[in-house]
């Protein structure tokens, strides 16, 4: 992946108009979040998506007219479950995805707590996009459109009712928050123009490891 | 939560979160459990600094002062990585680096008698110019330096009559004539020894250190120590998050009532009422109160300075060594300095760590020789904490319990014990040719 860390690229990720931002999933367990960033990352989906495992980041490009987006997408690996996201998750997020299940009224309750908790811990500029997933399932829909676009309104945030079964809207909304985000060092406002690598990298120097750790 | 898991871990303090992401990682089932509703135990960093006077009980303390208490992140075990010692290496082959950065500490000192602060030389070149030694205790240095560099411990033609198996450091060091002050500041401040017992030791372990420690120098250049941004309390998170991206179960907030034991082997562990099945338990020493032994006290003291530590140049961030024998101790004590640069403070804020082995029924007049290297302290938080070890007859019992984080200022030791407790709880050596990066990074 393209390299977090990678020292010293003054003023972050504007480099030949490529930005590179961290993106995170919020919502309840099952309501779609590793399906949307499969549809949308790889094309595909699967009926019966096993709980998050395995998936460390993906990454994604998204073209808007003269700049390259890249998205480097944080899911939660099912720490949201029992209420044991680390701060960590948030840390440096420019934009975040908060999904509910259309038809899962609590799911809808849970995604206001969420919003809530990026507005209390992440970075003041995040961009926060809100999505009702499982549109195709819209004969058990038990949160209707209007309510959840008026109080996106009310808040802020983009909202866009999404299907990673049939892909409806998942590259929209991903391309809506690469809009959203702030992409020139100009951009008066913003601490954070894309990515910001700090520091050393760890990796750099590093030769072929063979002996055992620590000793 | 009804499931059975091959590791019910306690506790998400560095030492367990490793574990548990090594476990995880290897296909193993893991149920990671914390009393606490934050990530870290003793390794987490207090964050926002109400946090810290709540945890020392002065939540009156901050109001106005100290800036925007969302810029702190207090570690309150303090500690710095060896650019090229084991817990960089699990963080590389964990791929877990990548989920934080870290930046270079900017200088190493050392304290001599008579109240003289040194940087410790960073090549053989430094050490000619540094006022650290004479002029002829210089030449002995340097020679000495260049021996250990050149020394290759598969090749006895480089060890120049000095066996690592047989010589000891005391012989090394007379072999090239190196005076008390050099020896000191080459056992502790480079080799980072808390006492001196290493002296009457083979030669091999003293020498591997003060290669580690001139090999992490020279990865970076400025000092051998990293540190991440946001402080400490990251790396837990790191590899929970490791553990957790491999199906390891988190579980914040979550009193444990009770450990349960069937025939002297472990069984389960109740919370809330609740067992869950396990064939084996992991944890820090504060969920087995009854299973290990105290071995000895750390005396630490969080210091807010509004300016850097007097006399190391203005660092940013910094460790300062006073050896034990320079203000007549038995150990070390660390000084370990960091700022607004690392983002653990506010602007214009800096934070000192002083910390030592308890030797006296006075921790706090113990600290006096560091405490007073610091100029004007604005706000001091003292914290004595026991050190446990497991008691030796949990073999049996699968219940595997890491030491208390000791005294030392690098993650050498922890990533010992973690080492010897994975090679305990697995019955194999940890093979990190096993991790592939592949597996880790995802990539479209």
């Amino acid at each position: 992946m393209a390299a977090r860390g990678t020292a010293q690229r003054p003023n972050g990720a504007v480099q030949g108009k490529i930005c590179q931002f961290k993106l995170v999933l919020l919502g309840e367990s099952a309501v779609g979040k590793s399906s949307l960033v499969l549809r949308f990352v790889k094309g595909q989906f699967h009926e019966y998506q096993e709980s998050t495992i395995g998936a460390a980041f993906l990454t994604q490009t998204v073209c808007l007219d003269d700049t390259t987006v890249k998205f480097e997408i944080w899911d939660t690996a099912g720490q949201e479950r029992y209420h044991s996201l680390a701060p960590m998750y948030y840390r440096g997020a420019q934009a975040a995805i908060v999904v509910y299940d259309i038809t899962n009224q609590d799911t809808f309750g849970r995604a206001k707590t969420w919003v809530k908790e990026l507005q209390r811990q992440a970075s003041p500029n995040i961009v926060i996009a809100l999505a009702g997933n499982k549109a195709d399932l819209s004969s058990k829909r038990m949160v209707e459109y209007e309510d959840a676009q008026s109080y996106s309104e009310d808040n802020g945030l983009l909202f866009m009712e999404t299907s990673a079964k049939t892909a409806m809207n998942v590259n929209d909304i991903f391309l809506a928050i690469a809009k959203k985000l702030p992409k020139s060092d100009n951009a008066s406002a913003g601490p954070a123009v894309g990515r910001q690598p700090r520091g050393v990298d760890l990796r750099e120097t590093n030769e072929p490891h063979q002996g055992g750790c620590c000793k | 939560m009804d499931k059975e898991y091959d590791y019910v871990i306690l506790g998400t303090g560095l030492k367990e979160c490793i574990l548990s992401g090594l476990l995880s990682v290897s296909g193993r089932k893991v149920l990671h459990m914390d009393r606490n509703d934050f990530y870290g135990g003793e390794s987490a960093s207090m964050h926002p600094l109400d946090k810290l006077f709540e945890k020392f009980d002065d939540p009156e303390g901050t109001k106005d002062s100290f800036g925007n208490g969302r810029d702190w992140n207090v570690d309150l075990v303090p500690k710095f990585l060896m650019a090229d010692g084991g817990l960089v290496k699990l963080l590389v082959h964990t791929g877990v680096t990548r989920y934080m950065q870290f930046k270079q500490i900017e200088g190493s000192f050392v304290y001599y008698r008579g109240g003289t602060i040194y940087k410790v030389p960073a090549d053989d070149k430094e050490a000619l110019m540094s006022g650290l030694m004479g002029i002829f205790e210089k030449r002995r240095f340097r020679a000495f330096l260049v021996f250990v560099l050149n020394y290759s411990f598969d090749d006895p033609t480089t060890w120049d009559g000095m066996d690592p198996k047989t010589s000891t450091m005391e012989d090394v060091y007379s072999k090239f004539g190196l005076g008390k002050d050099t020896q000191d500041f080459t056992g502790h401040a480079i080799a980072l020894y808390l006492d001196d017992e290493y002296m009457t030791q083979p030669c091999e372990e003293p020498l591997r250190r003060i290669k580690l420690y001139y090999d992490s120098l020279s990865r970076y250049g400025k000092s051998p120590y990293l540190y991440p941004l946001y402080g400490l309390g990251e790396l837990p998170q790191g590899f929970a998050r490791l553990s957790a991206v491999y199906g390891g179960i988190y579980m914040l907030n979550k009193p444990v009532d009770e450990i349960v034991m069937e025939n002297g082997t472990v069984c389960g562990v109740k919370s809330e009422g609740e067992v869950v099945k396990t064939k084996a338990v992991i944890g820090d020493p504060s969920y087995f109160p009854e299973r290990v032994t105290k071995v000895g006290q750390v005396v630490r003291c969080i210091c807010i300075l509004s300016n850097p530590i007097p006399n190391t140049q203005d660092s940013s961030s910094c460790q300062l060594i006073i050896p034990q024998n320079q203000v007549n101790r038995k150990s070390d004590i660390y000084v370990c300095s960091m700022s607004h640069t690392n983002s653990v403070t506010a602007k214009d804020y800096y934070l000192a760590i002083v910390s030592t082995t308890v030797e006296t029924s006075d921790p706090l007049a113990e600290l006096q020789p560091g405490l007073q290297l610091l100029g004007t302290i604005q706000k001091k938080f003292l914290w004595v904490s026991d050190q446990f070890e497991p008691q030796d007859d949990v073999k049996d019992s699968k219940v595997f319990i890491s030491k208390s984080y000791d005294a030392t200022t690098h993650f050498e030791t922890v990533c010992e014990d973690i080492m010897n407790m994975y090679e305990q709880i697995t019955g194999e050596k940890f093979d990190p040719s096993s991790i592939s990066l592949a597996d880790v990074d995802v990539e479209s």
